[in-house]
């Protein structure tokens, strides 16, 4: 029996419907794990529970001094990662042009983006809690932390710098800058808003954090006095929590703070990025 | 900076050109770093000026920064212990750490895990004060490592290991040879009834004490391993956690971890309780250890005393374990 | 002279990215590499048994975990992946789109130890019941490490489809294809090496993943049979043992970094080097400006 021809319009639609369902089904998944995160987590949320204290290691009390940490540790991460960061693409952009030292330094930062975790914990374990005896403790965490959020950094700043347009600079020249006063006075602020988003991204990633923070910043649930001090941030006490079967109660609330932080600071940056892009392409 | 032009390039080598190249360079790094700075402060005035955004929460985050930094200079490290090792022992130090803070106020004390290899390392490297081990140090542990340090250990409480199963699971008894053919992944049946075990990872202190007393054959020379099918989690609780939510799982735990959400399991018709850990009826116990590099560190031995009181040994005593005296 | 200095400084600056790579690299090989000499690089690469307490350290049912999982990972993830993407870039207008991308994208900020807890409580249980076994498996994994590749793989995606130009969708359909035939064999084609190295950069994160796998794969040391046995990848190894390892096991652990190591700087060059290929391919035939 002959079958007859396929109707290329059925066959669109199916294309289409299945294109559709595709999309459906992983903005649903995504909206779920979201969603179920804060419908169990948000009750839980008050003012006691964010600013007070933990007791019985987290069953109880609440979660201030992880709050704390969330937001020192990447802080320390970014200044020293910043001004690394924004050099180097000041200095592939400015200083040199493409050859054989900067594809080298590309090579580095491309290969450093896509190191696992989990061995930049191994890294920063061996080499600050342990050879520099820096113990478990925000600067440890924090320089673990910064190596890698670096790529994130030199990558945004260079496409910021590079997206400042090139007669900003003619005209500082003619003015009479010379070339460092040229890049800080003028290409520097316009490029600002792209490298302010970049550190935003970086930001949301380094708070998401979890394996290498665990072996390099430690565990202790103390508010921190000094920089050498351990602290815990949210992921890790949301994972010790969960885990251990602490309080899975307190635990979706520290989830769902977390993840609330993370989408506010990813807006912001998206904010950011998208106001860049209309001035300098607009 | 016209300096710089001609200064330390004249005759090398001589005293006073050194002297002359350092003055110089130490003058541009000092123009430099002030050049740096005000470029960075009209940089960060006119971001500030030019982005409506709250500035006082980021301005007082830098300054919460900068002081944890400063503070730590005026820190007294005298008023300091750090604890790291096994994540057995680590409630119940939290617990001694607290109860101690509240009678010493100016101390300070950290407990970490990392695990009780890690523990006794750490005392060892000196990255912590105290070590925390929930099993015997290994004979080559008990000397550093090329150093003629000997670590001194101090036992501060006994801990019995419960097996454990579902609230759902009908078994209520094993024998030790039933456990250790289950364990060993010669069978995965009991009564009939397939089971899931769970253990925790190599190197676990509370592992190597499970090992030692459940796995060992009857002729003791060798102890079986526990089957690679096994599954590991890294923690006690998170052992109790599988175990209470899959009705055919079956793990260990610290006994002073036990809770309503899991069910313990007699071995050989006797039951895990701290009183048949007492008279020793109980067989599978091991022993809390702190692990010291010397004993001169007064605040330690102040802080260990206190846990070996009576005082601190009946708080424990209360969470399920067993005071570090009660037993012969 | 001043912007010689500055430059001079900038240089050292920027040469700290590859100093940190320098730093991880070295020290990471100095751990481990003595172990694999001690055992032997193909007895450490093939041997069945990891037992640390009796000094034996084949990793080979763990480098088999990895391999599955990110198979398992990429199996799941990368078709709806595509899909997903192809839907934002050819079928919803430039508005929704707007909405659409920054939305998926915002989602890839959740930490991934909240996709691993949600795979602990949701998924693990439903295949225990569902499936059998204990629920903690390959399975499990998979799923997880595949959701969790989705926006990565979406975005770049969708960049690569949005930037095919519109001349190749019109030269199609003014032969008579329809959409989504000029879809699958025109846009899709062109937009091939884009496409193909988001997988790439899905696929490293996949076998990156650490937290979230630890959660709800099982750990358990058995090469897997099926889905549903538990399993246990490389990153987990390292992560599980690393905080009680000392001695020969701790350089074992970091001789387990080598080979991690070494498998994404195959990914990372293969990437690199396939995204330059195409690139060359393109402008060979017929100088498309790219």
């Amino acid at each position: 029996m002959k079958f007859p021809r396929r109707n290329p319009v059925t066959t669109q639609r199916l294309a289409d419907t299945y294109f559709s369902i595709m999309a459906v089904l992983v903005l649903f998944i995504l909206l779920f794990i979201l969603g179920f995160i804060l419908v169990k987590g948000l009750p839980v949320l008050n003012s006691k529970f964010i600013f007070g204290l933990p007791r019985e290691m987290g069953e109880a009390g609440g979660i201030f001094p992880t709050i704390v940490g969330t937001f020192l540790l990447p802080l320390v991460a970014l200044v020293f990662a910043v001004p690394l960061g924004v050099g180097t693409a000041i200095y592939l952009t400015e200083y040199t042009r493409e050859n054989r030292l900067t594809a080298i330094i590309r090579f580095g930062a491309e290969c450093l983006a896509g190191i696992p975790s989990i061995i930049f914990g191994l890294f920063g374990f061996v080499l600050f809690v342990v050879v520099l005896k820096m113990g478990w403790s925000l600067l440890s965490g924090g320089l673990t932390l910064a190596v890698m959020i670096l790529p994130t950094i030199i990558r945004t700043s260079e496409e910021s710098i590079k997206a400042v347009p090139r007669h900003y600079r003619e005209v500082a020249f003619s003015l009479g800058a010379n070339k460092w006063q040229g890049i800080t006075r003028v290409v520097l602020p316009s490029a600002l808003p792209g490298i302010f988003t970049g550190v935003m991204l970086a930001l949301g990633r380094s708070i998401g954090e979890t394996a290498a923070v665990i072996f390099t910043a430690g565990s202790s649930l103390k508010m921190p006095a000094s920089i050498l001090d351990s602290v815990r941030t949210m992921s890790v006490h949301f994972y010790i929590l969960a885990r251990e079967g602490i309080s899975l109660k307190n635990a979706y609330g520290t989830a769902a703070l977390l993840v609330i932080i993370i989408l506010v600071i990813n807006t912001i940056a998206y904010y950011t990025m998208h106001k860049f892009l209309e001035k300098t392409h607009g | 900076m016209q300096n710089k032009q001609n200064g330390g390039m004249s005759s090398r080598g001589s005293p006073e050109s050194w002297v002359r190249t350092r003055r110089v360079l130490c003058r541009s790094c000092v123009d430099f770093t002030w050049r740096a700075v005000c470029a960075a402060k009209e940089t960060t005035k006119r971001y500030l000026m030019g982005f409506r955004y709250p500035k006082f929460p980021v301005l007082a985050l830098f300054t919460a920064l900068i002081c944890l930094s400063l503070s730590s200079c005026g820190r007294n490290h005298a008023g300091k212990i750090i604890l790291a090792g096994s994540t057995s022992v680590q409630p119940f130090a939290e617990l001694w750490a607290d109860a101690y803070t509240a009678k010493h106020p100016g101390v300070k004390i950290t407990v970490q895990g990392g695990g009780s290899s890690s523990g006794i390392e750490s005392a060892l490297t000196g990255t912590s004060d105290i070590g925390t081990s929930s099993r015997e140090l290994k004979p080559e542990e008990e000397f550093g490592a090329g150093e003629k340090v000997k670590l001194q250990k101090v036992p501060v409480a006994f801990d019995g290991i419960a097996v454990i199963v579902n609230v759902k699971s009908p078994l209520t008894n094993i024998s030790k040879e039933q456990l250790r053919e289950l364990f060993s992944g010669h069978t995965n049946r009991i009564d009939n009834r397939p089971l899931t075990v769970v253990t925790r990872e190599e190197g676990s202190g509370t592992r190597t004490s499970f090992q030692e007393s459940v796995m060992r054959l009857p002729d003791s020379k060798t102890t079986e391993r526990i089957s690679n099918s096994a599954l590991v989690q890294d923690s006690n609780g998170a052992i109790r956690e599988i175990v209470a939510e899959d009705p055919n799982a079956i793990g260990y735990i610290s006994l002073g971890l036990v809770d309503k959400r899991v069910k313990t399991l007699s071995i050989d018709n006797i039951p895990p309780t701290v009183a048949t850990v007492k008279n020793e009826k109980y067989k599978i116990v091991r022993r809390f250890l702190f692990v010291l590099k010397n004993r001169n560190n007064p605040l330690s031995e102040d802080f260990i005393k206190f846990c070996l009181s009576p005082e601190g040994q009946n708080l424990i005593a209360k969470k399920g374990l067993i005071k570090i005296n009660d037993t012969q | 002279m001043k912007r010689n200095v500055a430059g001079k400084v900038l240089l050292l600056i920027a040469l700290s990215s590859i100093a940190s790579l320098a730093a991880i690299t070295f020290f990471i090989f100095k751990e481990g590499l003595p172990l694999i000499f001690k055992v032997g690089l193909v007895k450490f690469l093939t041997g069945r048994e990891w037992s640390p307490s009796s000094g034996e350290f084949g990793i080979l049912p763990m480098i088999f975990s990895s391999v599955w999982i990110t198979l398992g990972a990429l199996v799941i993830g990368v078709p709806t992946g595509i899909s997903c993407a192809v839907f934002l870039a050819e079928i919803i207008g430039d508005k929704t789109r707007k909405i659409l991308k920054p939305a998926i994208e915002l989602l890839a900020g959740i930490p991934s130890v909240v996709y691993g807890f949600i795979g602990v409580v949701i998924l693990v249980p439903f295949i225990r019941e569902t499936f059998g076994g204990p629920g903690f498996s390959l399975l499990a994994g998979s799923i997880i490490l595949g959701i969790m590749i989705l926006p990565t793989i979406i975005s770049i995606s969708t960049d690569s489809l949005k930037a095919v130009p519109n001349s190749f969708r019109e030269a199609a359909i003014s032969m008579g294809a329809t959409r989504w035939q000029t879809t699958i064999f025109v846009t899709l084609r062109a937009a091939r090496t884009g496409i193909l190295a988001s997988v790439i950069l899905g696929m490293g994160r996949a076998i990156g993943e650490t937290m979230a796998v630890i959660m709800v794969a099982g750990n358990a040391l058995n090469i897997p049979h099926s889905p549903l046995d538990p399993i246990r990848p490389l990153t987990s190894n390292i992560a599980l043992e690393m905080g009680y390892a000392t001695g020969d096991h701790q350089k074992a652990l970091f001789a387990t970094g080598i080979v991690l190591f070494v498998f994404i700087m195959i990914l990372n060059v293969t990437a690199t080097g396939v995204s330059r290929l195409g690139l060359k391919t393109e402008s060979l035939s017929g100088g498309r400006v790219k």
